[in-house]
């Protein structure tokens, strides 16, 4: 019986080796570019363009599981970037993004995928510790990679030619230091963080460096974990013990939900402070825009802006997606107007391969200035990070209103 | 035919044992000439050393739960042990041993030696306890283990080792490395894990697993397994046995733990939670209990799966979920197996007759 | 005062796991087999009450027993459909496919219901004085802060409690239920339906779970797909802590968890909750190695 067993899974292994390898093996060389093999429409993941004889562009990140949200939004937002411009007929693209479910691992197989599959340029992976393997790999392959999310150091370090759509965590820890300082938001500030999370210690670590350099006194500091981002009693306690008037919260706008709701219950209204990541919190299903009255958070990104461009975006991805973006979609968005750019300066064809492209890429990153739905004027230093102005804003009556 | 005779006459534990020696290094030799070939696609290129730090874990947590006869549920605290102090030691060590294969043999050693010292020690309390509630100190130690390496801080400079726990090095010389970062793990890992590593473990933890289970004390710990009692009333020392086949266990997780974190440029402790503990059980599990070749295959097989079924996108894991599913069902499913039995014995009747 | 604070959302989050826990406890107890999916069930109950409160405006008492019927139901089905045919296989193989079904469900709520939070409403919110809809209610001037929905959850797990024990003690079925925990076969020949009370075992665990994921979710207002498989995993811990397979103990391992998580965390470490939260357990379990109230089965030679 078990013998059988044994043979039967060995069968099985061995019909699925020969599956993996044939499907790929069409297109194995990378950065071959004409997609004429007839695979490459086959299973991509929901980005129904076809085979059109573009520039491809692959991207990981986490399409299932905890983080998916974030994926997702990347995904959409650079498909409807992609099919706008296909629809002007100038350059084309091919898009396809694999699922990493937030995971080293499963990022470097999705990465290996999309090679198989003969992506050109990458938009890396969409959160940080899964970006920090595949950057290591498109480093080594000589493939260029723009993430839209990506914001730890650690993904740009010492690879040239990866480069980052958003703020890198210690630049967001120090402007919120700066920006609380400068407009004197508060005296005693409450700092809550996530401990477990890359893109909230990132920015945590430099906050206290920055906060103590410009003399914030921080007076109460505490932490959660995935394990315990239910209750959050122990930590708003601790904050009005220690009469903090503005509490900082470097983290993304799903627990931040958790802990406005519960501060109210315990009635601790004191200023809030988000980053980026807090970018989605009124749009959140269900979620009384009441309880963000008046917190400020730094975003590249204003999903109710006037600007023509932007509302255009907005426009487009609620009838798609019936949701309101979020800056990880604008990002995405954001990051492939940015190759388009950048190859149509370089007159860069979908016949180079990756390595050719990756050099006019570092040549063109490192020099033009790209105007977007995140920010105009940004630019990008040879480590890859990019320069913008964020903009503080406040919510008032559920909007996003300038800070000064 | 003399060689053929001399199979057939073997014990049927030592013809096993061959057999799963046989697999591996003929599996081994096709995909190095398929690499060697080009006829691999990248995406198992890549896998192949993730694939063989699985095969590892299933074989030493079949060891545990098949052969020993316990749940384990925090397996993957083992290999999270192995890899993050075997990446330290081989991230400490790299001036001076600028060979890279040996830094990793020395890293998965390292890796093996800590993970055995913390399977001793949790061993103690473990193994007092039995069934569903020995599974869940096991889950107990291994979040426990993920706690502390989430906040743990290790540098190195001239003046060696830092380690400090909860709080981030403010003492590390300005030419020091971090090596662990607490939450944001190790980065900047050298990836020095190799395809033939992997492979030399994996014959490696064979070895050391069929010699143990072939042995007096095997045999003692698989007598423990089946009848306790028992195998206490005729004076063994049944702590004693269970503690061997645990620490073994661990240690080779450990190893594995190391050849995989050397993989990546990154690793964080968060992933070796339980999920994975879990994930390394199914291919036990699906594989059949004690059954190292099942194991072997079936750590293989689901590693691919997952990627095998990109090409439903959005549906994959659910996809992946109701393969799970349907493979226990019909594994275990009564008429399926009488009729899987009767073809077996149809085929080995016929041979028989044949034979005659 | 805050050492009462803290005790209190010890309580209230022990009372959650508690009832979580009574699911995991029950379906151990009668089928012997770790249920991983239940914390997906969970979920799923939340999510439909929170479609029918916020979707449909129907008012929570509604959205509670639709929720509850939907669980049940699913209950049922996933024992019928996946568990059903493995009653004779080894409980290793029950395992795996428990985990299987959880990552299907999982994966079915994410691409039905995408993975978008959603923020489940305050259905236990009170009108206060001033007429503004409250969600807590404060003590000692203001001193001391007690939430509405920890309230609903203390109450509603005593009450849960109560009814389990009386319903397996006094009747019919209850203790038909007890019979095939004792011993399967002897209540078959009993006359005692099995496979029937298997069934109901489940159907009352995934109703529970239903109540428990709508009281999660109004005291910590998030709900993604995978809400439930942390609290699962805790609640399983309790569980465990409080002796596996006794009604009791789940409520008493449930409330200890709780008030050691938040303790731990106000007065330890807050980076090191969950090393504390397990490593109490462990102690535990060395010290009675069939948890708090568990039965010690005294091995026959």
């Amino acid at each position: 019986m078990k013998k059988f067993c044994s043979i039967l899974l060995a069968l099985a292994l061995v019909l699925s080796l020969a599956a993996c390898g044939g499907n790929n093996g069409g297109s194995g060389d990378t950065g071959s570019g004409s997609s004429t093999s007839g695979d490459s429409g086959s299973g991509d993941s929901g980005s129904g363009s076809g085979s059109t004889g573009g520039f491809k562009i692959g991207g990981t990140g986490p399409l299932t599981g905890d983080a998916s949200i974030y994926g997702i939004a990347v995904r959409n937002g650079a498909q409807i970037a992609v099919d706008e411009i296909n629809a002007q007929g100038g350059i084309q693209f091919d898009l396809k993004y694999e699922d990493d479910a937030h995971d080293a691992e499963k990022a470097v197989n999705a990465y290996n995928a999309l090679k198989s599959w003969g992506m050109q340029i990458s938009m890396s992976s969409v959160t940080s510790t899964p970006a920090e393997a595949t950057s290591t790999m498109n480093f080594e392959d000589r493939i260029f990679g723009l993430t839209p999310s990506a914001s730890s150091v650690a993904t740009t370090q010492g690879k040239d030619n990866v480069f980052q759509m958003c703020f890198i965590d210690p630049a967001q820890g120090t402007m919120a230091a700066h920006s609380i300082a400068d407009n004197n938001l508060g005296s005693k500030i409450a700092v809550i963080w996530k401990n477990d999370d890359v893109y909230s210690v990132g920015i945590y670590e430099t906050f206290m460096e920055e906060a103590a350099k410009v003399g914030l006194e921080v007076v109460s500091d505490t932490n959660f974990n995935n394990a315990t981002s239910t209750d959050f009693s122990v930590q708003i306690a601790d904050a009005q013990k220690n009469g903090a008037d503005l509490v900082f919260l470097p983290m993304y706008y799903q627990p931040a939900s958790q802990i406005l709701a519960q501060a109210v219950s315990a009635g601790f209204t004191p200023k809030w402070f988000g980053v980026d990541g807090m970018d989605g919190i009124l749009t959140m299903e269900g979620f009384d825009t009441a309880m963000a009255e008046g917190i400020m958070l730094q975003t590249p990104f204003n999903a109710s802006s006037d600007d023509p461009a932007t509302k255009a975006f907005v426009e487009e991805y609620q009838s798609r997606f019936g949701e309101v973006p979020n800056q990880f979609a604008a990002n995405a968005y954001d990051c492939v107007y940015a190759y388009k750019q950048a190859l149509e300066n370089a007159g860069a064809t979908p016949d180079m391969t990756a390595e050719e492209l990756c050099g006019l890429m570092i040549e063109q990153f490192t020099t033009m200035t790209f105007d977007g739905i995140t920010g105009t004027g940004a630019t990008w230093s040879a480590e890859g990070a990019v320069s913008k102005q964020p903009t503080v804003v406040v919510i008032q009556d559920g909007a996003y209103v300038g800070l000064n | 035919m003399n060689m053929k005779k001399s199979f057939k006459n073997m014990r049927k534990s030592t013809r096993r044992s061959f057999i799963t020696y046989g697999f591996v290094i003929i599996a081994f030799i096709i995909l190095q000439i398929m690499n060697g070939m080009g006829m691999l696609s990248f995406s198992l290129q890549g896998m192949l050393v993730p694939i063989c730090a699985y095969v590892v874990m299933a074989v030493s947590l079949n060891l545990t739960v098949g052969i020993l006869g316990e749940l384990s549920l925090g397996h993957a605290g083992f290999m999270s042990v192995g890899a993050f102090t075997g990446v330290t030691a081989a991230m400490a060590l790299q001036t001076a041993i600028p060979f890279a294969p040996l830094r990793l043999a020395v890293g998965m050693a390292v890796g093996a030696v800590f993970a055995a010292v913390v399977g001793f020690l949790i061993g103690i309390p473990v193994l007092r306890l039995k069934g569903d509630y020995l599974a869940i100190v096991t889950l107990a130690f291994g979040e426990i283990i993920k706690t502390i390496f989430t906040n743990l801080y290790v540098g190195v400079d001239q003046n060696g080792l830092h380690i400090r726990l909860l709080k981030n090095l403010s003492d590390l010389a300005e030419d020091g490395t971090m090596i662990v970062r607490g939450p944001m793990g190790m980065g900047g890992v050298a990836k020095i894990s190799t395809f033939t590593a992997g492979f030399v473990l994996v014959m490696i933890s064979l070895v050391v697993v069929f010699n143990l289970v072939n042995s007096r004390a095997g045999r003692a710990i698989m007598s423990i397994r089946d009848n306790r009692i028992a195998a206490e009333s005729i004076g063994l020392h049944v702590t004693k046995y269970k503690m061997m086949a645990f620490v073994v266990s661990a240690s080779l997780a450990g190893a594995a733990g190391a050849l995989f974190a050397m993989n990546y440029s990154t690793i964080v402790a968060s992933k070796f939670d339980f999920n994975t503990s879990i994930l390394v059980l199914v291919f036990v599990v699906l594989g059949g209990l004690g059954n190292m070749l099942g194991s072997i295959i079936a750590a293989a097989l689901l590693t691919i799966l997952p990627e095998a079924l990109r090409s439903f996108a959005d549906y994959r894991m659910l996809v992946y979920a109701i393969v799970l599913i349907l493979v226990m069902l019909a594994t275990n499913n009564p008429t399926l197996r009488a009729w899987i039995d009767q073809l077996q014995k149809a085929v080995t009747g016929k041979r028989k007759k044949e034979a005659a | 005062m805050s050492f009462l604070n803290f005790l209190i959302s010890g309580i209230s989050l022990g009372s959650i796991y508690a009832i979580i826990a009574l699911g995991y406890t029950m379906v151990y107890g009668i089928a012997k087999m770790l249920n991983f999916a239940h914390g997906d069930v969970i979920m799923v109950g939340a999510y439909i009450c929170f479609f029918a409160v916020s979707s449909y405006g129907l008012p929570p008492v509604v959205g509670v027993v639709a929720a509850m019927a939907v669980c049940t139901v699913l209950g049922i089905v996933v024992e019928r459909l996946a568990y059903k045919p493995l009653r004779q296989a080894p409980s290793l193989a029950v395992l795996i496919t428990a985990i299987g079904v959880s990552y299907f469900l999982q994966n079915g709520a994410q691409l039905l219901w995408t993975s978008s939070p959603k923020v489940f409403p305050n259905i236990f919110a009170q009108k206060g004085a001033d007429g503004a809809m409250k969600s807590s209610f404060t003590l000692f001037d203001g001193q001391l802060n007690i939430s509405y929905v920890a309230v609903v959850a203390i109450i509603a797990c005593v009450v849960i409690m109560a009814g389990l024990t009386l319903f397996t003690g006094y009747t019919k079925m209850g203790k038909a239920m007890r019979a095939c925990s004792e011993d399967k076969g002897a209540a078959q020949l009993m006359g005692i339906n099995v496979d029937g009370t298997i069934s109901l075992t489940f159907a009352i665990g995934s109703g529970l779970a239903a109540v428990a994921g709508v009281l999660l979710c109004a005291a910590y207002p998030n709900l993604v797909p995978t809400t439930g498989s942390m609290p699962g995993i805790k609640a399983f811990t309790a569980a465990v802590f409080g002796g596996i397979g006794s009604i009791p103990g789940a409520l008493l391992g449930g409330l200890l968890l709780g008030v050691i998580q938040i303790f731990t965390q106000a007065y330890i470490s807050m980076e090191l909750a969950d090393a504390v939260v397990f490593g109490v357990l462990i102690v535990v379990l060395l010290v009675r190695p069939a948890g708090l109230l568990g039965k010690q089965i005294r091995e026959k030679v």
